[in-house]
């Protein structure tokens, strides 16, 4: 990398920091909670891109390793008292009614709880491919959701969970997002990060190459399922409500929608387009409203903004397969050159 | 020495055997040829002996160590890499990574070392990269090192497929149909290069091949195959006036 890159790079950093500073005093709460969950959204994509773009694993189980991020660090979070209000119909289970512990612990116990989950689900299912996987990890997702649904002493059932402490605020979001995205540039560009990739490219070929696919691919899950759980338990300390309902196969399938757009297998593009999926979807709900074509009054329809993402998603996947940024990193030269008014003299991309 | 035997190996998929009996000997240091028609099995022989198939019958031996039931990716640990026939490179990636890749078997560090970059990891992760360079040197392919390495030229790929092989460390190099769809020019290159990697490596290659130039020019020994039996086992001319080889490769004249 050169030495302009760098300060390019130290110098949007900085100025990032100073517009969380700047956006965590003076902008109001609507806004706040959008950059926070651009920031949650981050995560969550990023561990999908790990086991979908960049192992090569077509899974669908994120929402139910949120799931149990969200719920563990709701249950660990919520004060002795609000979890006495909280279960009214049933009290909840004896040594949870007590345990209180900070944000930090809890979270960690999400995403380690999370990735024991995807170890137990990875272990019997990863020998599945394709299709086969997709299914047997969506399946897994809607049985987590019904357990919880039905285990009233501890997650409180279809109630779900209220007044949870709403911790998580900008510093957090992106603090943990930006070890996500650390923690994943180190990991791809490890030999661990290729052995993944050459998984991805050619199973065959990467196990007469001495790569242990089932280790290999379980590493990757379990790692995914972690961050899942992670981005899961901010999300309900942000949110401060969850209930079974919210994790349903929507949930994966916007996280999809982020990784499919953004380019499965770029941890830059992911990034990119957790920002532009979740602040479009802000900025369409005029969609949402009765909308008068002169002709025509289409009524209010909820949801009506989502059939944009999904009419963006076929023709992504029809006529531009590989999203924003393929399996390519954002590049100061690229950004550079598309900027700059004079053509570049670098044909090719070449140095 | 013996390097690799296999003790009357048979595959059988439903009611087809594919490879009936084969008892195959590599010593060090040797290039022998596997050949046969189409179909006649030697592909499945490969696979078996790298463990993709279990063999229905038989025993596999490697340096006298059974590996019969090993999965693939240990079989490659021990020393046993091969190429394919329809080229299998990691497409996407380049040509460095396709090398690097190959080194990940013998790794020390573990994802903790390698994710926080300690010095174990570093050190280990230079010496791969050296490796792989000095590999893609010898190759010939230093120079498109960061092209994608599906955008190569196909004698190209051949040769970065054996490179990748060799990448793992082998001691026995399984070449499946090396110079397939190559002109007489790499055809003649690909011989030379085979041997050289063989003394260079010190290596033992057993390779399946149609094109009799390179056949004939290199292998000591000759197994032929036809529906899945050896029909001749024995040194090239032995092989050339064979009538039984010739019957299955040209046919047999019945009017005769």
């Amino acid at each position: 990398m050169k030495k302009r890159d760098y300060y390019l790079t130290f110098i949007s950093l900085t100025l990032l920091v100073i517009f969380l500073f700047f956006a965590d005093k003076y902008m109001d709460a609507y806004i706040v909670r959008i950059l926070n969950l651009c920031a949650i959204y981050t995560v969550l994509g990023l561990s999908m891109n790990l086991i979908n773009g960049f192992t090569g694993l077509f899974s669908l189980g994120h929402a139910g390793f949120m799931a149990i991020g969200a719920y563990t660090t709701a249950i660990l979070t919520l004060s002795v008292n609000a979890k006495a209000q909280n279960f009214f119909l049933e009290p909840i289970a004896a040594p949870l009614a007590n345990i209180v512990l900070p944000f930090f612990p809890s979270l960690l116990l999400a995403g380690i709880l999370a990735a024991l989950a995807g170890f137990l689900i990875g272990a019997p299912a990863l020998r599945l491919k394709g299709d086969y996987l997709a299914i047997a990890t969506l399946g897994f997702a809607e049985i987590i959701r019904v357990i919880f649904t039905n285990t009233q002493n501890i997650t409180n059932g279809a109630l779900g969970l209220k007044g949870i402490p709403a911790y998580t605020n900008l510093w957090w979001s992106y603090g943990i997002a930006a070890f996500t995205v650390l923690f994943m540039v180190l990991l791809i560009n490890s030999s661990y990060g290729r052995a993944f990739k050459a998984i991805r490219e050619d199973e065959i070929a990467a196990e007469s190459m001495g790569i242990n696919l089932f280790k290999h691919k379980v590493m990757s899950f379990t790692i995914g399922a972690f961050f899942a759980g992670i981005g899961g338990g901010l999300l309900g300390n942000l949110l401060g409500t969850i209930d079974p309902a919210m994790f349903k196969f929507t949930l994966t399938f916007n996280i999809l929608l982020i990784i499919v757009l953004g380019g499965m297998g770029s941890i830059t593009g992911t990034v990119i387009s957790a920002f532009v999926v979740t602040i479009s979807q802000e900025a369409l709900r005029f969609l949402d409203q009765p909308i008068d074509l002169g002709f025509m009054v289409i009524p209010g329809v909820a949801g009506m903004r989502m059939v944009v993402f999904s009419i963006l998603l076929m023709l992504v996947v029809l006529f531009y397969r590989h999203g924003l940024m393929g399996t390519n990193e954002f590049s100061w030269d690229k950004l550079l050159n598309a900027l700059s008014f004079t053509k570049p003299l670098l044909k090719g991309g070449k140095k | 020495m013996e390097m690799l035997r296999t003790d009357s190996v048979t595959m059988q998929f439903g009611g087809l055997t594919a490879v009936k009996d084969f008892n195959l000997v590599l010593n060090k240091g040797e290039i022998v040829a596997l050949i046969g028609p189409n179909g006649a099995g030697k592909t499945t022989a490969f696979n078996m002996i790298t463990g993709v198939y279990v063999p229905t019958k038989g025993k596999i031996y490697y340096k006298g160590k059974d590996i019969t039931r090993m999965p693939p990716h240990n079989i490659t640990k021990l020393g046993i890499a091969r190429t394919f026939q329809n080229i299998r490179l990691f497409k996407d990636l380049s040509v460095l990574d396709n090398v690097m890749i190959a080194n990940h078997l013998h790794i020390k560090s573990n994802l903790f070392e390698a994710l926080l970059r300690l010095p174990k990891y570093k050190n280990e992760d230079k010496k791969m990269l050296k490796k792989s360079l000095d590999l893609l040197e010898m190759v010939g392919l230093i120079d498109v090192r960061n092209e994608r390495s599906s955008s190569l030229p196909y004698g190209m790929q051949r040769r970065l497929e054996i490179a990748r092989a060799l990448a793992t460390n082998p001691e026995v190099l399984l070449l499946d149909e090396p110079a397939a769809g190559m002109n007489p020019k790499e055809t003649e290159d690909l011989t030379k290069f085979i041997k050289q990697i063989r003394d260079d490596f010190d290596l033992t290659i057993f390779m399946i091949e149609h094109h009799m130039q390179v056949v004939m020019g290199i292998s000591q020994r000759i197994y032929v195959f036809d529906y899945g039996i050896t029909i001749a086992h024995g040194s090239p001319s032995e092989i050339q006036n064979n009538q039984r080889v010739i019957e299955a490769y040209l046919g047999v004249d019945n009017n005769a």
